[in-house]
């Protein structure tokens, strides 16, 4: 694969976060973690609910900054103070909440914050939706409402306004915060295909998931948390299903006691 | 699909309804409007909808109508502003203080200098950006909830106004700045025309205008005939409103004492009109711009956002705490316009101008649509709200409904809006 291609021939790595830390009132929420991404790579990032693993990412999505700790892109220092730091740094995110604003359009919710406009410097809604039915045409043929509120519309389609949202402005970077966790086969399916699309394109991809199966089928690495520290990073190859579930419930490093995996 | 709505429309006409694309909302709240207007009409046996009626009606509007633009900001953002009668107070103070005291005083320039009644306005203009810019700054910044520090600004500027001009009524002021009050500066007939016949041919290029950015992009398009008819509603309203206004004569010992002071002697059956009063024009510019401001600026849309959901605003990028800053400073602003116009057509400023105008701005808006959980709320609604409120009271004044009655009624009037208003949102959501 061209992620582990990449990794092997060791290239910088896309990004590095190295020894990051952020607590809440006094809990550590992320305690010391450090885990990296590569060029055309997917890496799983598992654990329990409360783990850690979407408060780490929002480290990287600009939503958290961290106590301490660095973030490196393309081996260069990255200061991410917000949202908008990130989005120069072609970092996009999908959120499990999705973070649509219910009360807009499909067009002004994919280009929101990013708003085109006309030469007046007016937002330009026609053109928006234009680019909006392009997109979605590519993405989810089946969708339609294009006028309506996103509060109308299903799941499956609140979630491709989301993915179009993170895909429509060239990332580098995607974090995919349980992008299936609402939908059906049929749309899990497209995601699958979307991801497999993304990293020919050499989008480096953050999925977070607490689904086993899901990061047994779509992911190169995994990065296994709890209690907001790292458990380790295996490579998916070389592990089983069950191998990552102990390493989720109990914490425990699966080839600590055969080989003494190097860290 | 089943007809769920309200109304037992035929079907036929539902359809007519959804080929033009109307807001079904706006129709109620017109139809609401004109069944009130019809009414009162009706019972106090024509005096309801004369020429000096809709002109009285118009003129009293306009104050709290140009506030409630900037409400609907405000709910739509999910804060709340208890202080705008209180600025309100503060700006006018301000203003008369200026006009009448440091003006003269400190520049020599006299009242009914050329230059006094502009220089007033911008510092009328500055005080409410800039408490209202202070306002937003607390609650975006420092993240005091809005109720609370408008709270605090209602006793605050209400009383700062007190203390400026020690209780006392200021006046007369500028008589240009008076011309912006109502009665007092008026277009008269010709101009008036000339306003109404731009307006309507903005109106049609905008409708052309749409039109073809649709087609452009392949979009669908409503028939032809649908947008000619909304074109032929809305010129047919425009001019309707025009002509009303044109219609109210001045009366003839006023005309007398105007040629009186030009030194000329009135010729006999001489008549002019009023027309459409400056005030009016001020709000109409302030909805055109309130209107593009939220429909066609990256600052419309963010407010929107934000209102709709605050976090996933943030996510995208927006500064949440800037643009609260930023629609109290609109609101600041907007309050400051309402002074002028409150105290010019007063002609002084009294210790109590824009007493609970707060709460008249608040149920001008919310009657308008404007959902208290953010998020919804359009201008032109707001401007339709402050309209019926202000038709309902002065209406019951005429029938002679005595003035507790009179409240106790338009309490009942707002509660009932934001009933009706969630019925229909349920049914309408449901439909989709």
């Amino acid at each position: 694969m061209k992620g582990s291609t990449a990794r092997a021939q060791g290239h910088t790595p896309l990004v590095e976060l190295r020894d990051m830390c952020i607590a809440f009132g006094g809990v550590h929420a992320v305690d010391h973690v450090s885990v990296d991404l590569h060029a055309g790579e997917v890496v799983g990032l598992l654990g329990h609910n409360g783990a850690g693993k979407s408060t780490l990412i929002k480290m990287l999505s600009g939503a958290y900054q961290a106590d301490s700790g660095e973030i490196m892109i393309n081996g260069e220092h990255a200061t991410i103070r917000n949202p908008r730091d990130a989005r120069s740094y072609n970092i996009e995110t999908i959120y499990q909440t999705l973070a649509l604003a219910d009360n807009l359009d499909a067009a002004s919710n994919l280009f929101l914050g990013r708003e085109l406009v006309t030469r007046l410097g007016m937002v330009d809604d026609d053109a928006m939706e234009a680019e909006t039915r392009k997109i979605m045409h590519r993405l989810n043929p089946n969708f339609s409402k294009f006028s309506d509120p996103v509060s109308a519309l299903s799941g499956g389609q609140r979630q491709s306004v989301a993915i179009a949202r993170a895909v429509y402005f060239n990332a580098r970077i995607l974090i995919m915060d349980e992008p299936t966790a609402a939908l059906g086969p049929h749309e899990t399916q497209m995601v699958s295909d979307l991801i497999e699309q993304l990293k020919a394109d050499g989008i480096g991809i953050f999925l977070i998931s607490h689904d086993v199966h899901d990061v047994m089928k779509l992911c190169d690495r995994a990065s296994v948390m709890k209690n907001g520290q790292l458990v380790g990073t295996v490579d998916v190859s070389s592990v089983t299903d069950d191998d990552l579930l102990s390493m989720i419930i109990l914490g425990k490093h699966p080839h600590e006691q055969a080989a003494g995996q190097p860290s | 699909m089943t007809d769920t709505s309200t109304h037992a429309a035929p079907p036929r006409k539902r359809s007519i309804l959804d080929t033009l694309e109307l807001d079904t909302r706006l129709l109620g709240m017109i139809g609401a409007f004109a069944v009130l207007c019809i009414g009162f009409d009706l019972i106090t046996e024509g005096r309801f909808l004369t020429p000096r009626n809709v002109f009285n009606l118009t003129i009293q509007t306009v104050s709290v109508a140009i506030m409630a633009t900037g409400m609907v900001f405000v709910i739509v953002t999910r804060h709340i502003d208890l202080s705008v009668g209180s600025l309100l107070a503060t700006c006018s103070a301000v203003m008369a203080m200026t006009q009448t005291q440091f003006l003269p005083d400190t520049m020599g320039l006299g009242l009914n200098h050329p230059a006094t009644w502009a220089i007033t306005i911008v510092a009328g203009l500055i005080t409410g950006v800039a408490i209202g810019a202070f306002h937003g700054w607390l609650i975006g910044y420092l993240a005091i909830p809005a109720f609370i520090v408008t709270l605090g600004g209602l006793l605050v500027w209400r009383n700062v106004a007190w203390y400026m001009t020690s209780g006392q009524t200021i006046g007369p002021l500028d008589s240009t700045f008076m011309t912006f009050g109502g009665i007092n500066g008026t277009l008269g007939e010709t101009w008036s025309w000339i306003i109404g016949i731009m307006a309507v041919v903005l109106a049609l290029a905008g409708l052309i205008n749409a039109r073809r950015n649709k087609a452009r992009h392949g979009f669908p398009v409503k028939p032809l005939w649908a947008e000619a008819f909304l074109g032929a509603l809305t010129t047919a309203m425009i001019l309707g409103f025009i002509w009303m206004l044109n219609s109210y004569e001045i009366p003839v010992r006023r005309l007398e004492r105007m040629f009186e002071a030009r030194g000329e002697i009135m010729p006999e059956g001489f008549t002019a009109s009023y027309g459409l009063p400056i005030s009016v024009l001020i709000l109409i510019a302030v909805a055109i711009v309130m209107t593009i401001v939220a429909q066609r600026t990256r600052l419309g849309r963010y407010i929107y956002a934000t209102g709709g959901n605050p976090d996933a605003a943030e996510l995208s990028g927006i500064n949440t705490r800037m643009l609260t800053v930023k629609v109290f400073a609109i609101m600041g602003a907007l309050c400051a316009v309402s002074a002028v116009v409150a105290s010019a057509r007063l002609t002084n400023h009294s210790n109590d101008i824009g007493t609970l105008d707060e709460l008249r701005v608040i149920a001008a808006a919310v009657i308008g649509g404007t959902a208290l959980a953010g998020g919804i709320g359009t201008i032109y609604g707001a401007i339709l709200g402050a309209l019926i409120m202000q038709s309902l009271q002065s209406g019951m004044a005429m029938v002679g409904v005595d003035a507790p009655f009179q409240n106790i009624v338009v309490g009942a009037v707002l509660v009932l809006a934001v009933l009706i208003d969630t019925i229909y949102r349920k049914r309408t959501g449901a439909k989709r």
